[in-house]
């Protein structure tokens, strides 16, 4: 495949292990392109979510994890800044949507203000809520009801609040861990059709189980099978030419 | 045939356990409800504004309204008073010391030291608290060289902190880790994602541990007997020995002439201490979010 022209994130011979003998992502190396949307696939247990969750350092949450390698961010080696920077700068939207259950919504879109300790005045953060509610679509349907608490929104909302909630920091990159696994099929085309709108401003790196779901969204496409990369391509190539056996059978519904 | 004898037998079963999950459920309500109607039946019509708002009688006075055949005039407002300040002071101290220690032992839950301190929680829980009352006399009242308010506290802080603690760790378990990541995948700091994200959350069930705790000590006569020891008069000085409910309820057994007052004390006692539950139950279901 061609080089990435305009890397954002590059990843270098990147390393999650669990135990001390089982490796869950091996020397995974790449770069992923501003502003498109990148799909990481595989069966179960590939190591996908691991991977993503090594990019904002989820792990380091858990002693037992260990991760070496380097992750830079614009140039920059995000395993030496600090975690909450850094993980200001690459956002996350989980596979159940968790907006915060004490939370109304729009302190729900406000949360990572909150969390960060920045204080703005009232006008501003109508705004960013307003914006980012617009952004995933969601301002005409709670307009009226910002007061009320983020949980009793539908499954399908609270994702597109989470994802607001994730979007108001205005981070780089938005990595998604199968994000609408836990939804129904018109609440995912609502998210997915939302993501094609937001990598405009967002490089997306999303998790999915769903083959299909790669297809329609993505721009390129990483298959992973027992912790290694085996293929990193154009989605269209990947799903029309894979030049590996295994993404072929991968594909074609022969394995996970 | 075979088939229909077959459900005869299984409907027989059926009506058998039915039955003994009933009677079973009448052994385990009947004493609640055989006090309940006692001391009510006892005690409600001494129950009254008077009863609430004045002062023990001295011996002297209730021995003379015993022997003219009057009613024992005077309440158990001394020990009103001293019960709610004790209970005060004793969560004041307890609530921030149990809801740290128990969000502690929840982050914590793999390593060494939080499973012997989260051992030794159930072991302070089960200490019998005529012991708590001695030790508290040996540690405080001792060395204060005199019985206090204060030292009633402590022993009531005691037994109050493993019940604050230990439902406080269980709150905090049952949250789902999502939420704490959730937080900190915004790069909110940690303690920040404690303090607003992860205490709201369990807030709830926190406040009912905290008073299912205040109606479970609220009882306690043996601690208090070492500590606050009583007295005839309403007290605000924490310094000074102090009355409570169940010391007056000792008291008043073991005078001949105040053994009417018995009742109306209990009857007091035993309804602050339903309504704590029943309140903490409501919270409980009103504030339930996992």
């Amino acid at each position: 495949m061609e080089d990435i022209l305009n890397p954002i994130l590059e990843i270098k011979d990147l390393c999650v292990s669990y135990t001390s003998k089982v490796m869950a992502v091996k020397h995974v190396s790449l770069a992923i392109e501003k502003n498109s949307i990148t799909a990481i696939m595989g069966p179960s247990g590939c190591g996908k979510s691991t991977l993503l969750r090594a990019i904002n350092r989820m792990h380091e949450l858990y002693r037992n994890i260990r991760v070496t390698g380097e992750i830079l961010l614009n140039g920059e080696n995000v395993m030496e800044m600090e975690p909450n920077e850094e993980r200001r700068h690459i956002g996350m939207v989980f596979q159940r949507p968790n907006p915060f259950p004490t939370m109304s919504i729009y302190d729900n879109v406000l949360a990572g203000y909150k969390l960060n300790g920045i204080r703005l005045p009232k006008s501003k953060k109508d705004e960013i809520v307003e914006t980012n509610l617009r952004n995933v679509a969601l301002w005409d349907e709670v307009k009226d009801s910002l007061t009320k608490r983020g949980i009793f929104l539908s499954g399908g909302q609270q994702q597109r609040l989470c994802i607001a909630r994730a979007l108001a920091l205005r981070p780089d990159v938005l990595l998604m861990d199968e994000p609408t696994s836990a939804l129904d099929p018109i609440a995912t085309k609502y998210c997915e059709d939302l993501m094609d709108e937001l990598k405009k401003q967002v490089t997306i790196l999303i998790v999915t189980h769903n083959m299909a779901q790669a297809k329609r969204i993505s721009d390129r496409s990483i298959f992973m099978f027992l912790g290694d990369l085996i293929e990193y391509d154009d989605t269209e190539t990947m799903f029309t030419h894979p030049k590996d056996p295994r993404t072929l059978a991968y594909l074609n519904g022969k394995m996970g | 045939m075979k088939s229909e004898k077959n459900l005869k037998i299984r409907i027989a079963k059926s009506r058998l356990l039915f039955a003994s999950v009933c009677v079973l459920s009448a052994i385990t309500a009947i004493p609640l409800i055989a006090i309940l109607g006692e001391v009510l039946l006892k005690g409600w019509h001494q129950l009254n504004w008077a009863f609430l708002t004045q002062s023990t009688p001295d011996p002297y006075q209730a021995m003379m309204a015993a022997d003219a055949g009057q009613p024992v005039p005077g309440g158990i407002a001394n020990g009103i008073v001293g019960t709610c300040l004790m209970l005060l002071v004793a969560s004041i101290l307890s609530i921030p010391v149990g809801i740290m220690c128990g969000i502690c032992l929840s982050e914590y839950r793999k390593s060494k030291l939080a499973v012997v301190v989260s051992y030794l929680t159930d072991l302070l829980q089960g200490t019998p608290s005529i012991i708590i009352g001695i030790i508290t006399y040996i540690w405080v009242v001792v060395p204060m060289k005199g019985y206090s308010a204060f030292a009633g506290s402590i022993s009531l802080f005691i037994m109050m902190l493993p019940l604050v603690n230990r439902s406080t760790e269980e709150t905090m378990n049952v949250l789902p880790p999502s939420l704490k990541e959730a937080g900190l995948a915004l790069g909110g700091s940690y303690w920040r994602v404690m303090l607003k994200v992860m205490l709201p959350a369990s807030l709830g069930s926190i406040f009912t541990g905290i008073l299912l705790a205040i109606s479970r000590v609220a009882g306690e006569t043996a601690p208090l007997m070492f500590t606050a020891l009583g007295g005839a008069a309403v007290s605000w000085n924490m310094s000074k020995p102090m009355a409570a409910v169940p010391l007056l309820i000792w008291n008043f057994f073991n005078d001949p002439n105040l053994q009417s007052l018995i009742w109306g004390a209990s009857l007091f006692l035993l309804i602050f201490v339903l309504c704590l539950n029943l309140l903490s139950k409501r919270i409980a279901k009103k504030w339930k979010i996992y």
